[in-house]
């Protein structure tokens, strides 16, 4: 009988601390070494990232080559590494402590205190003295931003603030300036972040190891109104927190704690707890009834989703004329406050003034939302608080209150009635499939057999579903990260996109992502606190944001039809153009200009881009030829926030829109030979 | 027509921008030989300048601040109409180039860490390294390079341009 010798291939492994480990895709040793359940230390390696390999944390020695970065080695087979040496124990080391020796030091204070990495790593490499002394001056707190507080004294340099701006979000708005001893992670000029394009998306703080990026808190406003015996304060509760919360009581990531929530803050003061899910049931309704019309009549399509703030922000800054695109509902956030504040006094028999209305987020862009001036009513927002998560559980915490024991108690109504819809906005593509749910029943006039759209789901960047509903197919599609959703939005721009719907987020995996939430060493965290809002939609009676009987009362009592009047006073909203860098003008004139004929041409992102700097030529052209130097000056200007008629010139203080050189020179001389302008 | 003799204008400078834009490509990766090309123009790195190239470029504006403050070759304060500047490299620094450094801030009334005059005429800075170790120590006043200088004949080169400057 003849032997048949079969050869396995050989397994590709990497030695690690003496175990073979193998290769299986990997892209660098730190991957490698992770997955053999060693965890060593970083700050600048984030998976989502490029890699920085500037903490030198990862270090390992790697036999014949060496002491090496792990996150920026690739593994290759047959190598023998170690992880544990004297010497890479005393480099690490030395590394923490020249850090800390120039950082501020003041942990009981700081906001990230026992959830610093910066911290965390020191205690665990058993830092026990900074040997050298600062020789940083301290640096001023930049408290300009409604939703994050940056303080440069904490910053290691990991860059991972930088990167997940840039990378993820496609912004870029702080990077690294300066050199050697001066570096610092800057807003463009140094500047105030508020001043710049930031979308208050927080991702930065969410990947800071340190307290150098954090979320505004707004603990002290709440507890003054909840203090104030004269204040009514109502709370609302956003689908993501609810899975989230638990993690920062011991509880896994995912669980599901609704009642524990509704009961400490009930505990806390609380007056009434009602739930954000009702509202984006709400937002469903009139978010698919404004997308079924413009299916139905050609209307503006791809229609965006306007829930995300940090896309709403970034839509005005980057792309003025898809803003039509954009849905005018507010999202469920501010639906939810502006019911409250039309509906509460009444049924309570209070004063307006009376009701302090704060919402539990998991979102730091949610604060700067609640502070935009379109969502106020007679100077009273709509929405007067916005916790993050983390917020929530330090005032639970400072209450001494042991959540893990509160008796869990239900939502008020009817404000605090929702369908699993609502609940799945949490999840990146719950909005879609929200949508769906409700568009189905509509569309084939049946009630769906399962609720559930899997098309939208999943964890890719980028989802596109196609989805066919009796005669009707729908084109989708699902993005997270900003850069995702420019590529899209650049495609609509062009004209390049037949898609009917396009849900946004800024966070990774939507709002259960989000920045406000409790600050995890859980890689599985995200997946899980997904998984645990699915799974509350199943475990909920309805599934339909058309079956919430509650919303059918409010249309039935307050609202009115359905996109009606009242409901678009109270639901919908317009946004408006925005720049995206300060108030600059460069003006190109001599001398003092105040005696002469003023003319701006606007060189913003957009109005360049069709064409001003032709125009800006054009007139510096004219002026030059005919030595008009002493009658007219000419500026260029960022930004008169009328982007999508630009080129915007401004002459004599009359805008003239979409403006070619012919038209800005006939108008300059026109207005010269009126002799309107004051003689030099 | 232009007057002549009047000063390039803003107005010609900002032309000039747009040129240097043009015949890069309006290209980031040309994002440094454009900045080098804009300080010729206005001898400074000035914002709004900065703000029209990162636009042109669709470079975010906090990554174009960063180019700039990262090569000290780039100045974001404006400098003075003459440009002092003086070697430290190795070599000219083991010859001494120190105490012609604070001869010349002396002179011209620098404190602290000042580089340019109030009266915006001149601007010290010190350089590593101009590559002419052989004359060590070296001051360029204005892109003429003087060698083996010692504090007194920086002063008097310093002077012969004060000079200059009162005559016309």
């Amino acid at each position: 009988m003849e032997t048949v010798t079969a050869t396995l291939p050989a397994l590709k492994t990497v030695t690690i601390d003496g175990i073979a480990v193998p290769i299986e895709g990997e892209r660098n040793l730190l991957e490698l070494i992770r997955k053999a359940d060693i965890d060593l230390p970083t700050f600048c390696y984030h998976s989502d990232l490029s890699v920085y390999g500037a903490c030198r944390l990862c270090i390992v020695d790697i036999a014949g080559r060496g002491i090496q970065g792990a996150c920026s080695t690739p593994p290759e087979p047959g190598m023998t590494v170690r992880t544990q040496t004297d010497e890479l124990r005393r480099i690490r080391q030395i590394s923490i402590e020249l850090l800390l020796a120039n950082h501020d030091q003041q942990c009981p204070t700081c906001p990230k205190s026992t959830s610093c990495q910066l911290q965390d790593v020191a205690r665990r490499l058993g830092v026990s003295q900074v040997r050298f002394k600062s020789v940083h001056s301290p640096r001023e707190l930049d408290r300009s931003s409604p939703s994050l507080l940056r303080d440069p004294n904490k910053c290691i340099l990991c860059g991972d603030c930088v990167r997940f701006c840039s990378e993820i979000q496609g912004i870029g708005a702080i990077d690294f300036a300066y050199r050697g001893h001066d570096v610092a992670v800057l807003p463009a000029f140094g500047h105030d972040l508020a001043a710049g394009e930031c979308v208050n998306c927080g991702q930065c703080a969410a990947v800071c190891p340190t307290g150098a990026l954090t979320p505004r808190p707004e603990v002290d406003e709440v507890w003054r109104a909840l203090h104030d015996p004269k204040k009514t304060v109502v709370a609302q509760i956003a689908p993501a927190v609810r899975v989230a919360l638990g993690e920062e009581f011991g509880l896994p990531a995912g669980t599901s704690a609704s009642g524990q929530i509704v009961a400490a803050l009930k505990r806390l003061g609380f007056s009434a707890v009602y739930d954000t899910a009702f509202s984006a049931d709400l937002t469903v309704i009139e978010e698919a009834n404004e997308f079924l019309r413009r299916k139905a009549t050609g209307g503006r399509l791809p229609l965006f989703t306007s829930c995300c703030p940090a896309w709403v922000k970034f839509a005005e800054q980057h792309f003025p004329e898809l803003l039509p695109n954009l849905s005018t509902c507010k999202s469920p956030q501010q639906m939810l406050g502006a019911v409250i504040k039309d509906t509460l006094p009444a049924a309570r028999g209070i004063a307006p003034a009376d009701v302090v209305v704060v919402s539990i987020m998991p979102c730091t862009a949610k604060k700067f939302e609640a502070k935009r001036p379109e969502f106020a009513k007679d100077g009273r927002a709509e929405v007067d608080h916005v916790l993050t998560t983390q917020e929530l559980a330090r005032m639970i915490s400072e209450a001494g209150l042991r959540f893990s024991k509160l008796k869990p108690e239900s939502y008020d109504m009817p404000l605090g009635f929702k369908t699993g819809a609502g609940v799945i906005f949490g999840n990146s593509g719950g909005v879609s499939e929200a949508v769906l749910r409700y568009a189905a029943e509509v569309i084939t006039g049946t009630k769906v057999a399962s609720p559930d759209f899997h098309a939208v789901r999943g964890e890719d960047g980028v989802r596109l579903a196609t989805v066919t509903l009796g005669d009707t197919t729908l084109k989708l599609a699902v993005v997270h990260g900003l850069k995702n959703a420019r590529a899209l939005a650049d495609k609509a721009r062009s004209g390049e996109c037949d898609l009917d719907l396009i849900e946004v987020m800024a966070c990774p995996g939507g709002c259960i992502g989000g920045a406000g939430q409790p600050v995890s060493h859980d890689p599985e965290a995200r997946r899980k606190r997904t998984r645990g809002l699915y799974d509350a939609d199943k475990n909920l009676d309805l599934h339909s944001s058309q079956e919430n009987p509650f919303v059918t009362e409010c249309y039935a009592k307050h609202l009115g039809e359905i996109g009606g009047k009242r409901a678009h006073e109270l639901l919908h909203t317009h946004y408006g153009n925005r720049r995206r860098i300060g108030d600059e003008t460069i003006r190109l004139g001599e001398g003092p200009s105040e005696a002469k004929l003023n003319v701006r041409v606007c060189v913003g992102t957009n109005c360049f881009l069709k064409g001003s700097q032709a125009v800006l030529q054009g007139l510096l052209r004219e002026v030059d030829e005919n030595d008009l130097h002493d009658s007219v000056a000419i500026s260029a200007s960022f930004c008169f926030e009328k982007c999508e008629r630009g080129p915007t010139v401004e002459l004599d203080g009359k805008r003239i829109q979409r403006c070619q050189p012919e038209q800005a020179i006939a108008a300059l001389r026109e207005q010269l030979a009126a002799g309107k302008a004051p003689q030099p | 027509m232009r007057t002549p003799g009047r000063p390039a204008s803003n107005g010609r400078k900002f032309e000039k921008v747009v040129t240097i834009l043009e015949r890069n490509g309006r290209r980031p990766a040309r994002l440094i030989p454009i900045l080098q090309a804009v300080q010729e123009e206005y001898r400074y790195l000035p914002q709004e300048v900065l703000t029209y190239v990162a636009t042109a470029l669709d470079v975010s504006p906090a990554r174009v601040f960063g180019v700039a403050t990262f090569y000290a070759h780039f100045a974001i304060q404006p400098k003075g109409k003459h440009l002092v500047r003086l070697c430290d490299g190795t070599a000219c620094h083991v010859k001494d180039s120190l105490p012609i450094l604070d001869a010349v801030r002396k002179r011209l009334g620098l404190e602290g860490k000042r580089q340019t005059t109030p009266d915006m005429l001149f601007t010290v800075e010190t350089v590593a390294c101009l590559g002419a170790c052989g004359l060590a120590p070296v001051m360029v006043i204005d892109d003429q390079v003087h060698g083996q200088v010692t504090p007194e004949t920086a002063v008097r080169l310093v002077e012969e341009v004060i000079a200059k400057e009162g005559q016309s």
